[in-house]
């Protein structure tokens, strides 16, 4: 009975914090801008959209790959898998959590847009050096 | 993780943070060492792993205060943090061994694994109040905020995880490979902490806990 107690309550507060904990990973993203090479690239004119977030890792995955950044992006794209499931189950029954979602799952692809940069930017580092050496 | 600390000038600040992944560190060695030589099906590399266990979890603890001394910094309630903690961590061992003493005749291996259990419920109840602190406060130093979730993820995922397996021991092949991979959490959170946001960088968490329409 303790353990279901405990096993419940940890599920619960263990949703609550991985959401709180991805929302502050994109957030300090959200506060850089985007080169216009990257937005011609991901073609994210404006504000980025859910929609473009497989493209966009797509488009991450085809770049040389930093450890360093590795945690932060697989837990935005769980985050983002649980942004789709309530999206398809919640928002059905309550429409108001549709636009949460959205605006999430876009603010998501940000995240991946911001990556994206640093491998590009990275990758540049790299090739620089390689042509110095 | 304390390779990031040091490399990012955090190794003083964060001191209890580091000398937890320090000894979590060692921990892992003394558990590989027990693997190769006995099997992880020995009882030597059980008890090793469950009696490690409860003293990280109490290394954890005190990081947790740490973090907690970094929040409530200008308070000056250091003294009587440290005293609620030791109070807390007492009265959770002594509750501990009340459940075992009742129900069980090995009594040490299991009070070890029942301690963990607990003391990873009681840190995350003190990490989701440190959380309500942060956002009462108004706290803005994104690194604290994000080593604080963390730990909150850290810790209910863990306090899941012992719940269940005392729900359903039978799955054994199951559980001896859950806990090593949440065990990878904390040191990459705060590692990608450490190196990704700086000690200057802000955030308001009000942003991070509502819902906007």
């Amino acid at each position: 009975m303790m353990a279901a107690f405990i096993f419940v309550v940890s599920v619960v507060i263990f949703l609550q914090f991985f959401v709180f904990y991805c929302r502050s990973l994109i957030a300090v993203s959200a506060k850089q801008p985007l080169s216009p090479e990257v937005q011609e690239v991901t073609g994210i004119q404006r504000a980025a959209s859910g929609d473009d977030f497989k493209r966009v890792m797509q488009l991450l995955h085809l770049c040389p790959e930093r450890p360093e950044d590795r945690k932060g992006i697989q837990a935005v794209g769980a985050y983002f898998q649980l942004l789709n499931l309530v999206a398809s189950t919640v928002a059905r029954w309550i429409p108001s959590t549709k636009s949460w979602t959205d605006s999430e799952r876009g603010h998501c692809t940000y995240f991946a847009a911001i990556a994206l940069e640093r491998r590009i930017s990275f990758s540049r580092e790299m090739l620089a050096q390689q042509m110095d050496s | 993780m304390v390779v990031c600390a040091l490399k990012t000038h955090s190794f003083r600040r964060y001191f209890f943070l580091n000398v937890y992944m320090g000894l979590s560190f060692l921990a892992s060695v003394g558990r590989f060492r027990d693997l190769v030589r006995y099997g992880i099906s020995s009882s030597e590399y059980i008890y090793f792993y469950f009696y490690s266990d409860a003293l990280l979890t109490i290394g954890l603890y005190f990081a947790l205060l740490n973090l907690y001394t970094l929040v409530l910094d200008e308070m000056k309630v250091e003294k009587y943090l440290r005293l609620g903690a030791v109070v807390l961590l007492g009265g959770t061992a002594w509750f501990s061994y009340a459940v075992i003493n009742q129900s069980s005749h090995r009594i040490l291996s299991h009070f070890a694994f029942e301690l963990s259990q607990n003391l990873y419920f009681v840190g995350l109840v003190l990490t989701y109040v440190l959380w309500g602190a942060i956002l009462k406060l108004r706290e803005t130093r994104t690194r604290l905020i994000q080593l604080v979730l963390a730990f909150g993820v850290y810790f209910s995922a863990f306090a899941a995880d012992y719940a269940l397996r005392n729900l359903y021991a039978n799955l054994q092949p199951i559980w001896q490979y859950t806990m090593p991979v949440l065990g990878c959490v904390l040191p990459a959170a705060w590692a990608y902490c450490f190196l990704r946001v700086s000690e200057e960088a802000r955030l308001a968490p009000a942003r991070l806990a509502t819902v906007s329409r």
